[in-house]
C-alpha cells in the first residue's frame, strides 16, 4: 500500500499468467479474422510477392552452355570443340549488357564467327552442354546435348535462347533505357501539374459551395460528382472530339496538339475533380465559425481572414486532396492511353511492355518503379488524414455563410463555368456517340451502339460489367464489413489484427496496373491451386474487390467506431453469440454505411480499367475495357457510346441506391428520429 | 475452367466411350475482327455441328501476350487467325502441335510453315497500305504519295500517323518490311526521316486508318483490309500501295500442344485449310492461302498482290526483340509528339 | 478466509486473490485481494485511472487479469470468457441497442434461453414494472431520457437473474438531480432483489450513500476497504482521508505516541507509531472543529505550548456561505502559514456572531485529529 509500487514492472508480477479459456465465440471470431486475413494474403500479398520476384527474374544468354565445331572446306571435322564463351571472350563481340535479355530474346550465333559466310562449303555442328540450353534453327526449337550438324546456310539461322536467373539486370536495363526512364519524369510532371490545377479549381468550387449563399448548390454538387461515374478515359475521348484535328473547338488549341501532355492534364483534372472537391469540401465544412467571428471582431480584412483562417483551417484537406489527386493521376492508365499520343507515362509503359512486347519482366520492373511514388503519396495522405480526423472530433461551431451579393454572384459564375466543363465533356461524348460518321455525316443514328460488330466484346461486355459490378458490390461489401467488424470489435489476437489493418490499407497504395499484373504472375502459375479461377469472372471480382478494399474498409471502420464499444460486452454478459449481435444490431445500425460501400464498389467496378485490363478473357470482357479497345481500334464513336452507357448505368445505380437507402432507412432506422 | 472442363470431358468420355456422336468444345484464340467471328463459326458448324467453338478474341498483341503468359498452362486448344509472326514465337517456345492438316498440300507454299510436319498453316494475307483521306488532304494542300519514300517529303510533316511497332503487329510489319526493302542501314535512315513527319504513333494497327477515315489525320499507315472497310463505310479515303512494295503478315492457324481434345482440334484445323474456308476468308481479304480462290474484294487496291514483298518471317521473328529495342531507342525516347 | 455470523460459516461469494494486471509495461492493478459476500453492495471508489474499472472488467472477464484468481460462488472463473460467467452489466453509456425497441432490448438475453414467448413477454413486463417504466416497451431507446435509458439497461442486466450485477459508472452521464434520484432507486432495487452488486464510481457521495462497503483504490492498489462510515470516520491512509470528504491537512512533526506539533503548537491526537520528530501530516475534518465562542486575545498567546485541551486561538480570515452551513477559513499566528477550514452551523454563527476578522477559540478534538506520514 505504498506508492513505491510504481517502480514495479511487468516482470515483478507473481504467479502464473492467466491463459484465457477461449469460448466458442472466440474461436469463431478468430476463424473469421483468419479467413479474411487469408483472403487478403492470397488476393494481395502473394500476388505482389510474385510480381516482385518477377521483376528480379532475369534472362541472359549463358554462353558456357553452347558448343560448336567447324569443319574445313571439305566438310571434315577435326574434332576441335569451340565453346561460345571462349569465342566471345576472344573476340569481345557481345558485351555484358548484350547478354542480358527478355524472356523472348534471341542471340545470333554467326557473329561469333567473323569469317562466316553462308555460301561457304563449311559444315557446322552445334550442341548444348546441358539439357536446359535451348537454341533455334530458324524457328525450330532444339535443346539437348546431341551434336546437330548444319550446312552454313542453315547455320546462319541458328539463334540462342536465354536462360532464366535472378538479379538486378532488369533494373539496370530499365535505367539505361532513356525511353523508359523518361516516363518517370513525365509521370511525375503531369501528376504534379494536374494536382496543382485540380486542387486549385476544386478548392474554389468547394469554397463557393460552403461559403457563399448562391443558388442551385445541390445541383452544382451533383454535377461536380458526375465524373466519378465514368471511366477515366472518357474525358480523353471527349477531348478528341473537342480539340482533335477535326475537333469542334480546334482553334482553341492555337496549333498545339491535344494528343499529349495537354490532353492528359485536362482529362486528369476532369476525372480527379470530384475526389478533390469532396475532400476539400469536408475540410471546409468542419472549420470553426468562432475563428471567423474572432477575425471579424479584430477587423481583419476578408483577404487576410482568408489567408489566416480559411487556408490554415483547410490545410489538411488541401494536402490530402493533393496527394489523392497525385496518386490517381500517376496510376491512371486509361487516359494517357487514349489521349497521350507519344507522351509516355509509367502506367502506359507497363501496358506496352506486357501487351506490346510480351516482356513481363520489364512490366514488373516498371510496376516496381510506379509503386514508389504511389506508396509515398499514399503514406503522406494517411498521416494527414489522421490529423484531419483529430480536427474533426474537436468541438467547433459550424460556419453559416451570410449573403454577400458580389461574392455570391462570382461564386455562381465560377461554379457555372465548372459545371459547363463537366456537363460539356459528357455531352460531347453523348453527341459523338449518336453522330453517324464524324465529321463527314453529322446525321444522328444508333449505329455506334451496334457493339457486337466492334472489337471489345460487344453488348456482352456491357452485361458482364453489370454482372461483375453486382458481384463485386455484394461479395465486396460482405467481406469488407465482416473484416472491419472483426478488426474493430474483437479482443486480443493483437498481432493478427494489426497485420490485418496493414493489409487492408495496402490496396490504396497499389496501382491497378500493378495489381492486375501481379495477378497474372500469381494466378496464372500452373502450380497455384487457385489457377482455375484464371480467366473467369471470379478473378475479376477478386481483383476489383481487392483494388477498392481500402476506402470501403475505412468507411466500414468509421461506421463501426461510432457504435458503442460496450455492445459486445453486454452481448456476452447476456450469453449471446457474437453473430446474433452482428446480425441484429451491428448490421442494421450500420446499414447506411453498408449501402455506401456497395454503391462505391459498384460504381468503381463499372469504371475500372487498369486492374482488370490484364485479366479479362473473351467470356468476361468488360464495358470499360471495351471503351479502351474500341478506341484503340479507332472506333472512337462506339467507344464514346459505351462510355456513356457506363455513365447512365452508374447514374441509375446511384438513383436506385438513393431510393433503397430512403426506403430501408425508413424501415430500419426509425429509431434514429427522436 | 480448364479444370472443370477436364472433369466434365473425362466423365463424358468414360460414359460415351463407344459412341461416335461425341460433341466437343474447343477454346479458340483469335485476333480475327469481331464482326467476322460469328460468320466463321457458323460456316464451320454447318459442316461440323458437333464441335462448339468458344472464341477468345482480342487484338494481336494481347492474344500473343496471353498465349505466351499461359505457356506452361495453356488454356487454348486451337489458334485460328493470329499473325504468323506471333505463331513463330510460340513455335520457338515449343507450344505448337506439329500437324499437317488434310489438304495442306493444296495451299500456296508461302502460307505453310517450313517444318515437316508444319506447326501452322496460313489463312490469308494481311497487307500494309496507306490510307489517304482525300478531303482532309485537299484542305491541307497535300498531293497523294506514291511510294514510301514520298512520305519523307516536307509537305506531309505532321499529317502522318503510324502504329507503334512495340504494341501493334501492323506497326512491326511495316518496320520489318522497310528493313527488308531498304536493307538494315537504309531502313533505319528511312525511319529516321519518317519520324520527323509522324504526328504520333498509335497503339493499334487499325487505328491510323480509322483516324484517316474520320479525318483526324490525312494519312494513316495501316493495312489494306481496314482501309477497304472504312471506304465501304463511306469514308472519303483512298488506299495507296507504295511502289517499293508492302509488308504483310498472314493470319494463321495452329493447334496448341497439350490440347484436351486433339481430334476435335484436328477436325477444326482440317476445315480451316479447305477451299470453302478460304472462300470465306476472301470476303475480307484479297489474298488467301488457297490458290485460285481469291476474287477481287471491293475497294481493295488491285495491284496489291504483286506489291507484297517476299516476306522473311523468320527474320522478323528472330530479330523482333532487337528491332523493337532499336526502334524504341531511336523514336520512343523523344517525348515530344510534334 | 471465512467469517462467522452467529454460528454459521459464510463463504465469500466473490473472492479475488492476488490479482495483477499489466497493459504493456504499465501495471494497472497490483496485488489486489478482496472478498465480497452474497447480497452485498460494494463500491469501487477512486480517481480516474486508479484501476477500478480495470478490476471490474477483470471480474466480468472482459479484460482478463495478467495473474491472480477470481472465484465466484465457489468456482474458479479466472480464465473464463464473459459468456461463461454469471453476471449482468450496466455501463455509463447505457449501451442499449439503438435499433431494438425497449422490449426487445430487455428480452435480448432471454430469447434463446429456452424460455417460451409468452413467458418472455411476461418477464419483460415485470421488469419494466420493476424499473418503473411500465408503458414504454414499444419505444426506441432514443425516445427515452437518459435516466429512463439507464433503468432499461438495468432491467436488461437483471433480466436473466444473474448472480452478480456489475455497474460501471452507471450514473455519471446523468444530470445531477436525476443522478440522486436514480441512486436511491438502484439501491432499493438491489435490496429488493438481493443481488450481489459491484459498482464502479469516482463520485464519493455516490459511494458513501449507496454502498454497504467501499473499496477505495489509487494507482492500482486498494487503499482501504470498509463501510462508508469506517472509511469516512477512520481513513487508513492520507489518500483516503483526502479523497473522501474534505480534510484539513497541516504539515507537522510527530511528537511522542499521541502527540503532534503544528508550527509552535503541540496537540494531542490519535495514537500513532511515528518516532518523535518525524515529518507528518496532521488531519482533521472541517466539521470536527468545534468553535468555543469569541475569546479575548489571551495574555499567554505567545506561549509555545498549546493548551492541553487542544484549543487554539484563531482568526476568521474569510467566510463562505454554503447553504446548510458556513465555511470559515481560520488562521492563527501559532499555526504559521497553515490555514484551517472549519464548517460552522448557521446556528453557531448566529449565536456567536461570527464574522470575518473575528478572533475565536476553536477546539480540535484529539479523537478526530490524526497524523499520517507526510507525502513526499
Amino acid at each position: 500500500m505504498s506508492t513505491q509500487a510504481d517502480a514495479l514492472t511487468i516482470d515483478d508480477i507473481p504467479g502464473a499468467r492467466i491463459k484465457p479459456k477461449l469460448g466458442r465465440d472466440d474461436w469463431l471470431m478468430r476463424g473469421f479474422i483468419a479467413m479474411i486475413a487469408i483472403y487478403l494474403v492470397v488476393a494481395l500479398a502473394l500476388p505482389l510477392y510474385a510480381m516482385l520476384s518477377k521483376a528480379f527474374s532475369t534472362y541472359s544468354y549463358d554462353l558456357t552452355q553452347f558448343e560448336f565445331q567447324v569443319s574445313d572446306d571439305q566438310g571434315v571435322f577435326d574434332g576441335k570443340i569451340l565453346s561460345a564463351k571462349a569465342l566471345n571472350d576472344a573476340l569481345k563481340i557481345y558485351s555484358e549488357s548484350d547478354l542480358s535479355a527478355g524472356s523472348g530474346g534471341r542471340l545470333a550465333v554467326t557473329k561469333l564467327f567473323p569469317k562466316f559466310s553462308f555460301r561457304s562449303p563449311k559444315l557446322y555442328r552445334v550442341r548444348g552442354t546441358s539439357d536446359k540450353a535451348v537454341y533455334l534453327i530458324g524457328s525450330e526449337r532444339h535443346s539437348g546435348r546431341e551434336w546437330v550438324e548444319l550446312d552454313s546456310n542453315k547455320f546462319r539461322r541458328v539463334v540462342l535462347r536465354p536462360v532464366p536467373s535472378t538479379g538486378l539486370s532488369n533494373f539496370s536495363t530499365y535505367f539505361s533505357t532513356p525511353a523508359l526512364v523518361n516516363s518517370i519524369k513525365n509521370s511525375l510532371l503531369i501528376s504534379a501539374i494536374s494536382t496543382i490545377i485540380t486542387v486549385t479549381l476544386a478548392f474554389a468550387f468547394a469554397y463557393s459551395l460552403n461559403r457563399s449563399c448562391m443558388r442551385f448548390k445541390g445541383m452544382f454538387r451533383l454535377i461536380a460528382m458526375a465524373p466519378i461515374l465514368v471511366p477515366s478515359l472518357l474525358p480523353g475521348i471527349a477531348l478528341v472530339y473537342l480539340f482533335g484535328n477535326q475537333g469542334m473547338l480546334k482553334s482553341f488549341m492555337l496549333g498545339e496538339s491535344i494528343y499529349g501532355p495537354i490532353g492528359i492534364v485536362i482529362g486528369s483534372v476532369f476525372f480527379t475533380f470530384p475526389h478533390a472537391m469532396l475532400i476539400i469540401s469536408t475540410a471546409l465544412a468542419i472549420s470553426d465559425a468562432r475563428l471567423y467571428e474572432a477575425a471579424v471582431s479584430l477587423r481583419a480584412s476578408s483577404w487576410k481572414t482568408f489567408w489566416t483562417v480559411t487556408i490554415p483551417g483547410a490545410r489538411y484537406g488541401l494536402i490530402s486532396a493533393a496527394f489523392v489527386v497525385f496518386n490517381l493521376v500517376i496510376t491512371d492508365f486509361g487516359l494517357p492511353k487514349v489521349i497521350g499520343g507519344q507522351f509516355n507515362m509509367l502506367a502506359v509503359d507497363i501496358y506496352k511492355q506486357v501487351i506490346g512486347q510480351q516482356n513481363f519482366e520489364m512490366g514488373a520492373v516498371v510496376s516496381v518503379v510506379l509503386l514508389v511514388p504511389a506508396m509515398f503519396a499514399f503514406g503522406i495522405d494517411r498521416v494527414v488524414q489522421r490529423k484531419q480526423v483529430a480536427l474533426l472530433t474537436s468541438r467547433s461551431v459550424v460556419y453559416q455563410p451570410t449573403p454577400n451579393g458580389r461574392f455570391d454572384r462570382l461564386s455562381f459564375a465560377y461554379c457555372t463555368l465548372v459545371a459547363i466543363f463537366i456537363v460539356g465533356i459528357l455531352g460531347v461524348c453523348q453527341y459523338a456517340a449518336l453522330v453517324k460518321f464524324w465529321p463527314y455525316d453529322l446525321s444522328l443514328s444508333l449505329k455506334n451502339y451496334a457493339f457486337d460488330l466492334m472489337d471489345g466484346g460487344g453488348w456482352d461486355a456491357y452485361r458482364n460489367s453489370i454482372k461483375m459490378a453486382g458481384l463485386v458490390a455484394f461479395f465486396g461489401t460482405v467481406v469488407v464489413f465482416v473484416g472491419a467488424y472483426m478488426v474493430e470489435k474483437t479482443q486480443g489476437f493483437k498481432y493478427g489484427r494489426s497485420l490485418f489493418q496493414f493489409l487492408a490499407m495496402l490496396p490504396m497504395a497499389i496501382p491497378g496496373m500493378v495489381l492486375g499484373l501481379a495477378y497474372i504472375f500469381f494466378f496464372n502459375n500452373p502450380d497455384n491451386p487457385l489457377n482455375f479461377i484464371y480467366g473467369t469472372m471470379a478473378i475479376l471480382v477478386l481483383c476489383t474487390v481487392t483494388h477498392f478494399y481500402t476506402v470501403s474498409h475505412l468507411t466500414a471502420v468509421t461506421a463501426l467506431k461510432q457504435m458503442d464499444n460496450e455492445f459486445e460486452s453486454v452481448n456476452s454478459s447476456l450469453k449471446q453469440p457474437f453473430y446474433k449481435l452482428f446480425m441484429r444490431v451491428s448490421v442494421p445500425v450500420s446499414l447506411p454505411a453498408i449501402l455506401d460501400i456497395s454503391i462505391y464498389l459498384f460504381v468503381n467496378a463499372m469504371t475500372t480499367v487498369s486492374a482488370v485490363v490484364f485479366l479479362y478473357s473473351s467470356g468476361t470482357a468488360l464495358a470499360a475495357i471495351a471503351v479502351l479497345n474500341m478506341d484503340d481500334a479507332g472506333d472512337v464513336a462506339p467507344a464514346a457510346a459505351m462510355g456513356m452507357m457506363i455513365f447512365y448505368t452508374n447514374a441509375g445505380a446511384r438513383i436506385v441506391h438513393l431510393v433503397i437507402s430512403k426506403f430501408v432507412l425508413k424501415r430500419t432506422q426509425g429509431w434514429r428520429a427522436r | 475452367m480448364n479444370f472443370i472442363k477436364k472433369l466434365v470431358l473425362g466423365a463424358a468420355t468414360a460414359a460415351l466411350l463407344s459412341s461416335t456422336a461425341l460433341s466437343a468444345e474447343l477454346t479458340v484464340y483469335t485476333a480475327v475482327e469481331a464482326e467476322d467471328l460469328k460468320r466463321y463459326a457458323a460456316e464451320f458448324n454447318k459442316d461440323h455441328p458437333d464441335i462448339k467453338i468458344n472464341w477468345v478474341r482480342d487484338s494481336t498483341g494481347i492474344v500473343t501476350a496471353k498465349l505466351l503468359a499461359e505457356k506452361d498452362n495453356p488454356q487454348a486448344d486451337v489458334v485460328w487467325g493470329l499473325a504468323a509472326t506471333s505463331l513463330l514465337l510460340m513455335k520457338a517456345e515449343g507450344m505448337l502441335e506439329a500437324y499437317a492438316p488434310k489438304g495442306v498440300e493444296l495451299l500456296d507454299k508461302k502460307f505453310v510453315d517450313k517444318s515437316t510436319p508444319p506447326t501452322w498453316t496460313g489463312m490469308d494475307a494481311w497487307v500494309a497500305s496507306v490510307c489517304y483521306n482525300t478531303v482532309e488532304a485537299k484542305k491541307a494542300g497535300l498531293t497523294p504519295p506514291k511510294s514510301w519514300k514520298d512520305l519523307l517529303q516536307a509537305q506531309y510533316k505532321g499529317h502522318l500517323i503510324m502504329p507503334n511497332p512495340n504494341s501493334s503487329g501492323t506497326g512491326f510489319l511495316d518496320v520489318s518490311s522497310w528493313l527488308q526493302i531498304f536493307g538494315e542501314k537504309a531502313g533505319w535512315e528511312y525511319m529516321d526521316g519518317l519520324h520527323e513527319n509522324i504526328a504520333r504513333y498509335t497503339h493499334s494497327g487499325s487505328k491510323p486508318c480509322k483516324l484517316a477515315a474520320a479525318g483526324e489525320i490525312p494519312i494513316g499507315i495501316s493495312f489494306a483490309f481496314r482501309g477497304a472497310k472504312s471506304k465501304a463505310a463511306g469514308a472519303p479515303i483512298e488506299i495507296i500501295v507504295p511502289s517499293e512494295g508492302v509488308g504483310w503478315d498472314m493470319e494463321a492457324t495452329a493447334i496448341i500442344a497439350g490440347t484436351d481434345d486433339l481430334d476435335a482440334a484436328k477436325t477444326l484445323v482440317d476445315w480451316t485449310v479447305t477451299k470453302k474456308a478460304n472462300e470465306m476468308y476472301n470476303t475480307g481479304y484479297a489474298v488467301v492461302a488457297y490458290p485460285g480462290v481469291a476474287k477481287p474484294v471491293k475497294f481493295f487496291p488491285e495491284n496489291l498482290t504483286e506489291k507484297m514483298i517476299d516476306n522473311d518471317f523468320e527474320f522478323a521473328a528472330n530479330n523482333r526483340g532487337a528491332i523493337l529495342k532499336e526502334w524504341q531507342k531511336r523514336y520512343d525516347g523523344k517525348s515530344d509528339p510534334k | 478466509m471465512e467469517i462467522l455470523w452467529g454460528n454459521t460459516v459464510v463463504n465469500p461469494f466473490l473472492k479475488i486473490d492476488n490479482l495483477w494486471k499489466a497493459f504493456g509495461n504499465f501495471l494497472a492493478l497490483k496485488e489486489i485481494s478482496l472478498e465480497i459476500y452474497e447480497g452485498e453492495f460494494v463500491c469501487f471508489l477512486g480517481p480516474s485511472g486508479c484501476g477500478k474499472t480495470t478490476l471490474l472488467r477483470a471480474i466480468a472477464g472482459l479484460d482478463l487479469q495478467t495473474s491472480g484468481s477470481v472465484e465466484q460462488a465457489g468456482t474458479d472463473i479466472s480464465n473464463l470468457p464473459p459468456a461463461e460467467r454469471d453476471f449482468g452489466i450496466v455501463f455509463q453509456s447505457y449501451a442499449l441497442f439503438p435499433n431494438l425497441s425497449i422490449e426487445k432490448n430487455i428480452a435480448y438475453g432471454l430469447e434463446n434461453s429456452g424460455m417460451a414467448k409468452p413467458a418472455i413477454k411476461a418477464r419483460v413486463a415485470e421488469l419494466l414494472e420493476l424499473v418503473g417504466l411500465p408503458d414504454q416497451g414499444r419505444k426506441f431507446p432514443a425516445q427515452l431520457s437518459g435516466g429512463q435509458q439507464q433503468r432499461i439497461a438495468l432491467a436488461r442486466a437483471i433480466a436473466m437473474e444473474p448472480g452478480l450485477l456489475l455497474l460501471d459508472e452507471p450514473l455519471s452521464a446523468l444530470d445531477a438531480k436525476v443522478r440522486v434520484h436514480l441512486r436511491h432507486e438502484i439501491k432499493e432495487l438491489q435490496r429488493k432483489l438481493g443481488v450481489t452488486t459491484v459498482m464502479v464510481t469516482h463520485d464519493q457521495e455516490e459511494g458513501l450513500s449507496m454502498a454497504d462497503r467501499i473499496v477505495v483504490m489509487n494507482h492500482g492498489v486498494i487503499e482501504q476497504v470498509g463501510t462508508p462510515t469506517e472509511i469516512y470516520r477512520d481513513p487508513k491512509t492520507l489518500f483516503v482521508a483526502d479523497f473522501i470528504g474534505e480534510m484539513n491537512q497541516i504539515e507537522g512533526v510527530a511528537g511522542s505516541s499521541s502527540f503532534a506539533k503544528i508550527g509552535d503548537i503541540k496537540l494531542s491526537c490519535q495514537p500513532h507509531e511515528f518516532a518523535a520528530g518525524e515529518n507528518v501530516t496532521v488531519t482533521i475534518r472541517p466539521e470536527d472543529i468545534i468553535p468555543h465562542g469569541v475569546g479575548v486575545r489571551s495574555s499567554d498567546a505567545k506561549s509555545t505550548i498549546a493548551e492541553p485541551d487542544n484549543t487554539l486561538d484563531m482568526k476568521i480570515a474569510s467566510m463562505e456561505f454554503l447553504g446548510s452551513f458556513w465555511r470559515a477559513e481560520l488562521s492563527g499566528e501559532k499555526l504559521g502559514a497553515a490555514h484551517l477550514n472549519a464548517n460552522f452551523s448557521i446556528n453557531a454563527m448566529r449565536r456567536m456572531e461570527l464574522e470575518v476578522g473575528r478572533e475565536l477559540k476553536v477546539e480540535l478534538p484529539s479523537s478526530r485529529l490524526k497524523a499520517f506520514a507526510r507525502a513526499s
